[in-house]
């Protein structure tokens, strides 16, 4: 309590003054969760978009001679095949890569898919209000209430699994979560006074919607587009786990896991190394989301 | 020239409140048969309390909410609502809250610009002169333009409202309670440039406030709200001198002022007016 009663401050113009992006930056990475997992997430997606340059061998080609070779770091393994070879001798390293081709597809474009569903359906309850919000919830109820996998097995025995029939099917049944955080979002700016503005001014209401409201909820939807990216690969892994996701020779990560279950006791790593890679994919996804949450909070500003 | 500016004629707004499933919805009466009429290049200081209906009555002089009955004449031609456009180059709001009528997303420069895009004004150069012009207008200083609405104080963020409700040149401002949420001094300067503006480009306002104190120092005629209807109305100096309604001297005499040991205003009994209504 003995501080001198006045402080001066140093004047201001002799500060520098820090640009916003780089204050933007520094509060990235003063943020450990969201650094490690933009990193590993980008490691993952670089290693995805480079799979044809960094796979050492063609990742469907089969060498029966060289099956269930074990990974290097097991007595037997070798060099040439760093992460071992499946039971029809396709090294498993080049299928992990192309793999993360399939989940990362997979899981960008349910999220977009069901973000496109969800958001609409939410703003328009959100801003409406009254019988169309009525109406829409009916609906977010009634998807709320559907067991995704049992509807989703459902439907892959019915059409066929396929790469397409996955990711269709995972964008029609993922969109529950972007409904309803779009509809309180909307709720709670729909009567913010620069909406009133905007429609004082003349500007229709689909600008309103689209210039107006979207960019202030955008924050929010792009947490839940990281959680549903996870949630989709996930549910892909399972479906090809099962047997109605992404069809063989594809070299999904789910179907690895599968075609190894048989093996696990002997072999356990047959399952571990792909298992292991979904891990890591979906944490790193789920840090970045829990990261981009915290940097829109606005305690966090400044 | 027309004789009115604005006008209303026996606007009411009803709305129907539902007490339960099986029970009769009541009616509340948020603005109850008003009349006012403002000539052109004055300005009317609408003052009432909280919850007496002189946000709904905004709301309907801006087309926001369709009045239950009544008309809103703007220049001795009632107003249409299917014309957005052309009633928003007549009239334009000023919101209470500066922290809420601007788009935390958008720029400084892109909240003042709006309104010329929405109405097809002029080509992109001419548009940002505009805004350049009117920011000198209201005492904006240049270097605020490329800043968001998060980064500009609450005086500076009412001068971007003001910027943004005068850059369509109406001929009509709506002020609900504009100083309301800025503190004493950001008061006194808001005031002084709507002072200034009024004179400058000859506008007409329409003052809401509960304030009577900033009602004085700005309007030429005062209305009186009590319970969604005009309980008194006439020039500033016979309200603020003269009042007749038992409401009307109750909300003078409970103006607070800053001279130290007055204390707090005593008050009439409530019921003198409140039977009235």
């Amino acid at each position: 309590m003995s501080q001198p009663a006045v402080s001066l401050s140093p004047a201001t113009s002799l500060l520098p003054v820090v640009p916003e992006w780089r204050r933007m930056l520094n509060r990235v990475l003063g943020h450990h969760g969201l650094t490690l997992g933009a990193a590993v997430l980008g490691l993952i997606v670089l290693a995805a978009l480079f799979a044809p340059w960094l796979a050492p061998h063609d990742p469907y080609a089969q060498d029966v001679s060289q099956r269930m070779i074990p990974p290097i770091w097991h007595d037997k393994g070798t060099w040439d095949h760093v992460l071992g070879t499946d039971k029809l001798g396709r090294d498993y390293l080049s299928r992990l890569l192309y793999g993360a081709r399939i989940s990362l597809t997979i899981g960008l474009v349910a999220a977009l898919i069901s973000g496109l569903i969800g958001t609409t359906l939410g703003v328009l309850a959100g801003y409406f209000g009254g019988r169309v919000d009525a109406v829409i919830s009916y609906i977010i109820t009634t998807r709320l209430a559907l067991p995704v996998i049992l509807v989703a097995l459902a439907m892959a025995s019915l059409v066929g699994g396929s790469l397409q029939v996955v990711i269709i099917l995972l964008g029609l049944l993922l969109w529950d979560r972007f409904a309803v955080v779009a509809r309180s979002t909307t709720q709670q700016l729909r009567d913010a006074e620069f909406i009133a503005s905007a429609k004082v001014l003349g500007a229709s209401t689909p600008y309103i919607l689209v210039r107006e409201l979207l960019p202030n909820i955008l924050s929010s939807l792009i947490v839940v587009v990281t959680l549903e990216m996870a949630h989709a690969i996930l549910l892909e892994a399972t479906l090809s786990f099962l047997g109605l996701g992404v069809q063989p020779p594809l070299p999904s990560w789910g179907l690895m896991v599968a075609e190894g279950k048989a093996y696990m006791f002997f072999q356990p790593w047959v399952i571990a190394v792909p298992g292991i890679a979904l891990m890591i994919l979906v944490l790193a996804i789920n840090l970045v989301g829990d990261g981009l949450r915290d940097m829109n909070a606005p305690e966090g500003r400044n | 020239m027309p004789d009115f500016a604005l006008e209303l004629c026996g606007l009411s707004r009803y709305f129907q409140l539902k007490k339960g499933l099986f029970k009769p919805a009541t009616v509340l009466k948020a603005v109850n048969n008003v009349s006012l009429r403002i000539p052109p290049g004055q300005t009317l200081g609408l003052v009432g309390e909280s919850g007496c209906g002189k946000s709904t009555l905004a709301k309907m002089i801006l087309g926001l909410l369709p009045p239950s009955e009544g008309d809103v004449l703007i220049n001795d031609k009632a107003i249409d609502l299917s014309d957005r456009l052309a009633l928003a180059r007549q009239i334009q709001p000023i919101f209470q809250d500066p922290y809420s009528s601007l788009n935390p997303r958008k720029t400084i420069e892109q909240i003042i610009r709006l309104p010329l895009q929405l109405h097809g004004v002029g080509d992109a150069a001419s548009q940002r002169r505009a805004v350049k012009d009117i920011s000198d207008l209201v005492g904006l200083p240049e270097r605020l333009l490329r800043q968001y609405p998060g980064q500009l104080s609450g005086g500076q963020r009412q001068r971007v409202a003001i910027a943004r409700a005068l850059i369509l040149k109406p001929a009509i401002l709506v002020c609900d309670e504009p100083t309301s949420a800025l503190d004493v001094s950001v008061q006194a300067q808001i005031l002084n440039l709507l002072l200034d503006l009024k004179q400058e480009l000859g506008l007409t306002y329409l003052f809401i406030s509960h304030n009577l104190g900033v009602v004085e120092h700005l309007v030429d005629k005062v209305a009186v709200m009590y319970r969604g209807q005009i309980v008194e109305q006439g020039d500033r100096d016979a309200i603020f001198h003269h009042a007749q309604h038992p409401y009307t001297q109750a909300l003078l005499s409970s103006v607070l002022t800053p001279e130290p040991g007055l204390g707090l205003p005593e008050l009439p009994d409530s019921s003198q007016w409140a039977q009235a209504s």
